[in-house]
């Protein structure tokens, strides 16, 4: 049984807005668990159109969430892709229909460790099985095939919200017009999996966290979160970026106090970055997708090559990345396009000349933005989507 | 070219008249059938890949190391990589092309030889254009004023210039000779971009021609 409803009759749901789809088939996870029922929180902009041809799955990162182009229920900030979603912009929801889901083990209302699991009514906690972005995009097409949506227009994405769209192509060729991973890799490296597993510790050596249990406790591992942002922060801007903004520049002072408050202008920015993802974001949800994102691995599920997950794909991809991303660097998003050269595919892949890091994928980009566009509207034509 | 050809849906759109293409580039789209699937290596801004996506309906895919270039025909919805022909032919499987195209290309490439192997691999024919280090103005200009020839040829310096393997036509015959492939045509220009009919084995092509475009086989003929 599948149900969807807008502001649900569940304590939880109702805290939040938007729509819920109760999703009661067993899901089977990659670890071998299964999740008898799940909860898929997603958005939706724009209107499907009569032969539902026009409808663009986004795909979040790490700590997105459903609200790419509304603003955020909790902070009340812009949505983190309003500057590519919305009316006349690029993901024009005059023309697609954008549809927007938490991923599964997120916590903005689908299935996660700060969810009631139904067998015990307490939270998830730690009992929450581990996902994969494979599980993650299983749980997506859950959504997809209650929306009646047999071909998605495209799937977009950057950084995690890449992965997926990669696990989409590979996983659904057929359901996928269109792919974007942006700003991505085909597998999580040794460099990524450490500075994960440095934010996962100082979750967990925060006394707070209480085993993963802090919730029942009444608690909140708040600074061990807040150090893990502010690390993994550090990794989305590029060293001309912190400079550019920062320098060394003092905060509010003359001159050095020689004590450790925050002196320096970076030290109270990387602060209040942590401080201010706090209030949105559960510590678990952190754990869960950081290790989502260390097992991806897309060649190893297909016999160690990469070109064997899109052999006979059809679906027109387009590959961004950004020259001072040193998170997902070039090199692995033209990995991704190698491996779509041997397997044939139709590739387009644009690095695209910044200095703002990994973080470029968020931000207004005129180079980046013409590309999509263009893209967009050259699958647009290809699909038989009316023009602009 | 028919109307039903001319229909083939293409990127910009086939309402709007299609612009001239230059010179060599139309000689390089007389040499391609419609409907075929062809790369081009050094695509530019994509004209010659909109030219024939929209006239000759082929499956046409793109490598340009300009990140402007690149872009450009992204954004007309064209299939173009960011890449060079060095580093990124490789990827690609054998057969995966009924035609690969180097157009001007070639000799800003780091190892010429091993890219016309690979453009060989790729497809079943490779069709190559560059410009010839021995027309008769280059020889005179190294003759008379013993310096590298600048000009209208090349328009770089020689310390700064990315065409860093010149060669001549003869050169490049000689060059097919080794690698063992079939010239199945061969086109000389001038320097205004003029097809002329010379033997390209014949010293005067490789004194008067301004370019050299060939279109070259694996099979020996």
């Amino acid at each position: 049984m599948i149900t969807d409803r807008v502001h649900g009759d569940d304590a939880a749901a109702a805290r939040r807005p938007g729509h819920r789809l109760a999703v009661a088939e067993p899901l089977a996870l990659d670890s071998g668990a299964t999740l008898n029922a799940c909860t898929i929180a997603y958005q939706t902009y724009g209107t499907l159109n009569a032969d539902k041809s026009n409808a663009i799955l986004i795909c979040h990162a790490l700590t997105g969430d459903q609200y790419p182009a509304e603003p955020h229920p909790v902070t009340g900030k812009p949505g983190w892709w309003s500057a590519l979603a919305g009316p006349g912009k690029v993901l024009d929801t005059d023309r697609y229909f954008l549809i927007a889901t938490n991923v599964l083990g997120g916590c903005m209302g689908s299935s996660g460790p700060k969810e009631t699991d139904p067998a015990t009514g307490k939270p998830w906690g730690l009992a929450f099985p581990v996902i994969t972005i494979a599980d993650m995009v299983r749980a997506q097409k859950r959504l997809i095939d209650h929306l009646g949506i047999e071909t998605l227009f495209a799937v977009i994405g950057g950084s995690m919200g890449g992965m997926q769209v990669l696990e989409w192509a590979a996983a659904y060729p057929d359901r996928v017009f269109a792919a974007l991973p942006i700003a991505t890799a085909a597998r999580h490296s040794a460099q990524n999996i450490a500075f994960h597993e440095v934010g996962r510790q100082a979750i967990m050596a925060d006394p707070d966290w209480c085993q993963g249990n802090y919730l029942a406790q009444g608690r909140n591992p708040s600074r061990g979160l807040a150090v893990a942002r502010m690390a993994a922060h550090i990794t989305y801007l590029s060293e001309p970026a912190l400079h550019r903004k920062f320098g060394r520049q003092l905060r509010n002072r003359e001159a050095v106090t020689y004590g450790f408050d925050a002196d320096f202008e970076v030290e109270s920015y990387l602060r209040h970055q942590g401080s201010s993802f706090v209030d949105r974001f559960d510590a678990n949800s952190y754990l869960y997708i950081t290790r989502a994102c260390d097992y991806f691995d897309l060649a190893a599920e297909h016999g160690g090559v990469l070109a064997n997950a899109f052999r006979g794909t059809r679906t027109r991809f387009c590959v961004v990345s950004f020259t001072s991303d040193w998170l997902y660097p070039t090199a692995e998003n033209r990995a991704i396009v190698h491996a779509l050269n041997a397997a044939a595919a139709n590739v387009s892949f644009v690095e695209i000349e910044t200095d703002k890091g990994h973080d470029a994928f968020l931000l207004d980009e005129p180079e980046f933005f013409a590309v999509l566009r263009g893209f967009l509207d050259g699958c647009a034509q290809h699909r038989g989507l009316p023009l602009r | 070219m028919s109307a039903a050809t001319a229909d083939v849906a293409g990127p910009a759109g086939g309402a709007a008249a299609a612009p001239p293409l230059r010179g060599d580039l139309a000689l390089v789209a007389d040499l391609i059938e419609p409907g075929s699937r062809v790369l081009d290596v050094g695509c530019g801004e994509g004209e010659l890949l909109a030219y024939l996506t929209r006239v000759k309906g082929v499956d046409g895919r793109g490598i340009e190391l300009s990140q402007s270039g690149v872009n450009a025909c992204v954004r007309h919805g064209l299939s173009v990589i960011q890449g060079d022909a060095d580093s990124d032919l490789a990827a690609y499987p054998p057969d995966s092309f009924d035609y690969v195209v180097l157009s001007q290309t070639l000799q800003a490439t780091r190892q010429p030889r091993a890219v016309v192997e690979h453009l060989l691999r790729i497809g079943r024919r490779a069709i190559v254009s560059f410009p010839n280090f021995g027309h008769w103005r280059v020889r005179l200009h190294l003759l008379f004023r013993g310096r590298m020839p600048v000009a209208h040829y090349f328009n770089h310096d020689w310390y700064d210039t990315p065409n860093i393997h010149l060669c001549t036509v003869h050169d490049f015959v000689a060059l097919t000779g080794a690698l063992g492939v079939t010239i199945e045509k061969s086109v000389t220009l001038d320097h205004a971009g003029r097809p002329f009919s010379l033997d390209p084995r014949g010293e005067l092509a490789n004194l008067l021609a301004a370019q050299g475009l060939f279109m070259l086989s694996r099979r020996r003929g």
